[in-house]
């Protein structure tokens, strides 16, 4: 029971961070209609921002600092690489992401070098426990942290004008256009949020073990999470996210002993594995919307 | 079929004429000419520039098979480095020693081990067909990418297959009738050998697909690429030509993977990754979407790259040749990746092929401007 709990926990801690990173994919695709593959090289940058700030200041300030630098990074490649492609097919734009991808994450490996850099965190491998259960404390900044970001931005979606023009343009883009929405605005502060989200994630991921030229592919998990969820769903992100995080934790903790013959490590790829299943059964997710089109 | 009529090279006086593989005299002069450059090559050219064009040429069909798919039918794969591996690992068991420390058949007979690599990777792509035709654009995306982490975890984990990560196997044995084409022979070098037998093998697969192209299966393919709604309307079987399309990307991507590794030799359960994914996706949109010609400028592009940015330590001194280097040659390979899709994609959608066109058509018209 103990080892089930400390399980759920730490599903719910990584979960939550996918959570974020799937936040970032689906509001660039819900304003641009595009999923973003440079997603990864944003949270890389993010950690690593943060494991080279932390040496001046204090930790929370870097983080902050580092999350605005990366939506800058953001917006200068929304700028740069994107909008010249804006009405091309989206299947274009998508390689384009994954070419921004390499080359920012070739950059920034040169900045991490072959060791591991460290987040320097407050809470490191810390515990403490709930009821005689040992919980360590990242896992609960971490759902703490997304609880309270997610909460942001439902606010900021449905209580401020640009949040409401963010939703218009998400609705449809030429009549968003045509009331008076700067749709190049939206694009631009959906990639800035999206960057955002990715560094504080990578803050996150990085926490405990630190960062190395391999932590990119923990971001592609949130791929998985936002099939699961829904393309084009907040809220299925979020749960998605939280399914993912503890799936892969159950997997982690259990499949050595019940099913050894599917090899070690399959906890990485267990994602992949839930995000078929779900496809096969329910092609547009749990909350997404199916796509209805005219000839 | 009515004879075309000398001294108008433009009049087309029924459509196979038009449709004919090479239409043109242009084409045809300047495919003869082509073809007699690559068979002189071997006697021009040093070995490792041989080599490196024979594995050019291996990628070349590789590239066609993606092409397929992504080109013509536009459904989106990122998972071609799975089809590969399916590909390379089930040549190298056919071909295998059997008294080796991984699994092996010792039938190292060319064709057989070619055909067989094809065919389990075509069976594996229409396998993942079902998903496929449920699914459009990025979730497909999406799924195919899923696709490579699961195959790169099985191809890690069955190490009496793959011999496992770190370690690796042998790859296929390329022999015919008795005839080994991967040592040293008395006449030909095992590069000069390697180069030819991989054009012949590329010149068959870019004919049998350029033949595909422009038959009624590929405009099968372009109308379910172009609105596949319109084109089931129309009565094209969306299901059956996606099916189709995976299918016969798998069957070129088995080949190629079976093909890949015979010229290194050597291959490891962790080269089939996402990387590989997205050099193939480079070489398509870079040589040309939906072009055979340009798949195969495009594979040789890509794969001579890292030979032209050896070079640069020489030219520039900033950069090392080192791994170890604040500015390497493997970063400045892999930013050029990035930079060459990107560049490709924002300024010349048809690639290297839709170059070629506006030259062509500027020569044309010369000394006009149209």
């Amino acid at each position: 029971m103990n080892e089930l709990l400390q399980s759920l926990v730490r599903g719910l801690g990584t979960g939550s961070v996918y959570a974020l990173l799937a936040l970032g994919f689906v509001i660039i695709y819900k304003s641009t209609r595009v999923i973003s593959f440079a997603q990864p090289a944003l949270m890389l940058t993010g950690a690593v921002l943060v494991s080279y700030l932390v040496l001046e200041m204090n930790f929370y300030l870097a983080v902050v600092v580092a999350a605005m630098l990366v939506a800058l990074l953001g917006l200068v490649i929304e700028r740069t690489a994107l909008r010249p492609m804006v009405g091309k097919p989206v299947f274009v734009v998508a390689i384009i992401t994954l070419g921004v991808d390499i080359v920012i994450r070739v950059v920034i490996n040169g900045f991490i070098g072959r060791e591991v850099r460290q987040i320097g965190d407050p809470w490191r491998l810390d515990t403490f426990s709930i009821g005689g259960v040992p919980v360590q404390e990242r896992y609960v900044a971490m759902v703490v942290t997304t609880a309270v970001i997610v909460t942001a931005l439902f606010l900021f979606f449905n209580y401020t004008r640009i949040g409401l023009a963010m939703r218009a343009t998400a609705f449809d883009q030429e009549v968003a256009l045509a009331q008076g929405i700067s749709v190049g605005t939206v694009f631009a502060l959906s990639w800035a949020i999206a960057g955002a989200l990715a560094a504080v994630a990578g803050t996150f991921v990085g926490t405990g073990a630190g960062v190395d030229q391999q932590t990119w592919i923990i971001a592609l998990v949130a791929l998985p999470a936002i099939i699961l969820g829904g393309l084009d769903s907040i809220p299925g992100a979020v749960i998605g996210g939280l399914v993912i995080g503890v799936a892969q934790s159950l997997v982690g903790t259990y499949q050595d002993t019940y099913v050894p013959w599917l090899g070690q490590n399959f906890a990485v790829v267990a994602p992949y594995v839930v995000m078929l299943i779900v496809l096969l059964v329910r092609p547009y997710g749990l909350f997404g919307t199916p796509e209805v089109e005219r000839l | 079929m009515k004879r075309r009529l000398a001294g108008r090279p433009e009049l087309y006086t029924s459509y196979e004429q038009e449709m004919a593989l090479l239409n043109t005299h242009g084409k045809r002069v300047a495919v003869a000419a082509l073809l007699a450059l690559a068979v002189a090559s071997p006697f021009l050219l040093t070995d490792d520039l041989l080599q490196l064009l024979a594995v050019g040429f291996v990628a070349a069909i590789g590239a066609i098979g993606l092409n397929l798919v992504t080109g013509y039918a536009g459904q989106v794969s990122l998972g071609h480095a799975f089809f590969l591996g399916v590909g390379a690992y089930t040549a190298a068991a056919i071909s295998g020693d059997p008294e080796g420390q991984v699994i092996g058949y010792g039938i190292t007979f060319l064709p057989f081990w070619l055909l067989a690599a094809g065919l389990v990777a075509g069976l594996a792509g229409l396998l993942v067909a079902p998903l496929a035709t449920r699914l459009r654009g990025l979730y497909l995306a999406i799924v195919t990418l899923g696709l490579v982490f699961l195959g790169e975890h099985i191809f890690k984990e069955w190490s009496s297959l793959t011999g496992g990560p770190g370690v690796g196997r042998e790859a296929a044995v390329p022999e015919m009738f008795g005839y080994r084409f991967d040592v040293d022979g008395a006449f030909l070098t095992r590069a000069q050998k390697l180069y030819l037998l991989m054009f012949v093998l590329l010149v068959i697969f870019a004919v049998l697909a350029r033949n595909l192209a422009r038959s009624a299966v590929g405009r099968a393919f372009a109308a379910v690429r172009d609105r596949d709604i319109a084109a089931e309307v129309i009565g094209v079987g969306l299901t059956r030509y996606k099916l189709l399309a995976f299918a016969l990307s798998s069957f070129y991507a088995g080949c190629a993977g079976a093909l890949l590794y015979t010229v290194t030799g050597f291959f490891d359960p962790g080269s089939f990754n996402l990387l590989l994914s997205v050099q193939f996706i480079a070489m398509v949109l870079i040589g040309g979407v939906s072009t055979i010609s340009g798949s195969i400028m495009g594979a040789l592009f890509i794969t001579l790259l890292p030979r032209v940015t050896r070079e640069l330590p020489a030219l520039v001194p900033v950069v090392s040749a080192q791994s170890t280097g604040a500015i390497n040659v493997f970063q400045i390979e892999a930013i050029l990746y990035g930079l060459l899709i990107i560049g490709f994609l924002i300024v010349e959608p048809r690639g290297l092929f839709g170059i070629w066109i506006r030259v062509r058509n500027y020569w044309k018209a010369w000394p006009f401007s149209y």
